[in-house]
């Protein structure tokens, strides 16, 4: 506090203390924001390990299926099988409020409505471990896709508790405190300013009189009869 | 309307093909951070990258944490899993909270 310089005015005053009441109004919101916003995070960061848990564990499966596949067929008929794709996945991205901050939802659609219809080859020249690896990996696309939803979501609630902590922390422990000490150094000085001119009236008074009266002079001769 | 993306190395993503994702086979980071960019200036609103080309382009899919689309979410590879998904969940709990309370013990 000591090095910023504050103006010893009653304006000065009056400005700081509607500056407290708003820092200390902020604060508490921001605080009531905090809280909120990490109560989603932590419900949202718990279904969110679960889910990646599950998906790893879903695209390890796949891709060991894949490599069974791959070594019951040459490369080239594998290519072949999976060069044109039937399904086509669009998504549909809206967002969602939680606490200001836009969290995406994601919805998909699939173009044939079959969810089944992902076979892009016939099945004269694959081998059957292919269609089944094809099977696990379309089975965990669902969980994929709401993966993308929540892990996205937490990362932007997490940026937001990060900043929201970061203002918190800044109105309790500099904003409200400097507010506080310059009030109280505004106060005080004004204090004594009122003080000192109470005492120089008082003087100047008795000086007045002593003008008028001449006291001293009496008291001496008093003194001396 | 937005669609999916699949972003790594060829053996790691050709299955997405045949459920409808667009693949997009890389294998070396300097592409990958092209394709990226190319990719997410683009309609996709789900980029999946396979971590192993993920480790090499951490700052490039950093740039696009903050907008809602779009979200990029790593991925293990044919190669095996090097845990990068599950310590980047940690990570961002560690970035809200300060330290990790929820995944400490495992």
């Amino acid at each position: 506090m000591a090095n910023v310089v504050v103006n010893p005015t009653r304006m000065e005053l009056t400005r700081l203390k509607k500056k407290l009441v708003t820092a200390s109004r902020g604060h508490k919101l921001l605080k009531d924001k905090r809280d909120e916003l990490m109560r989603q995070f932590l419900d949202l960061a718990r279904e969110n390990m679960e889910l990646r848990l599950k998906v790893e564990a879903g695209i390890k499966a796949a891709n060991t299926n894949f490599v069974i596949a791959k070594a019951g067929m040459s490369e080239q008929t594998l290519h072949t099988a999976l060069m044109a794709p039937k399904q086509e996945v669009k998504l549909e991205v809206s967002d969602r409020n939680v606490m200001s901050v836009d969290i995406p939802v994601f919805n998909y659609r699939t173009k044939s409505a079959d969810e089944s219809d992902i076979y892009s080859y016939g099945f004269a020249f694959t081998s059957g471990d292919l269609d089944d690896a094809v099977k696990s990996l379309s089975d965990i696309l669902p969980d994929m896709l709401k993966l993308a939803e929540i892990e996205k979501s937490c990362q932007l609630l997490a940026a937001e508790i990060e900043k929201t902590r970061r203002r918190v922390n800044a109105l309790e422990h500099v904003i409200i405190p400097e507010t506080k000490e310059g009030i109280k150094y505004i106060s005080m000085k004004l204090d004594e300013n009122e003080r000192s001119t109470q005492v120089r009236l008082m003087k100047v008074k008795d000086m007045m009189l002593e003008d008028a009266h001449h006291y001293k002079e009496h008291r001496f001769e008093h003194a001396n009869s | 309307m937005y669609r999916i993306a699949v972003l790594g190395d060829y053996d790691s993503i050709y299955g997405f093909a045949t459920l409808g994702l667009e693949t997009f086979p890389v294998s070396d980071p300097e592409d990958g951070a092209a394709m990226l960019r190319r990719l997410a200036e683009g309609a996709y609103g789900v980029i999946y990258i396979t971590e192993a080309l993920a480790a090499g382009l951490e700052k490039e899919i950093s740039r696009y944490k903050t907008g809602i689309t779009p979200a990029i979410i790593v991925i293990p590879g044919v190669s095996g899993n090097t845990g990068a998904g599950v310590s980047g969940v940690k990570k961002s709990v560690e970035q809200a909270v300060g330290s990790d309370i929820l995944f400490s013990g495992n």
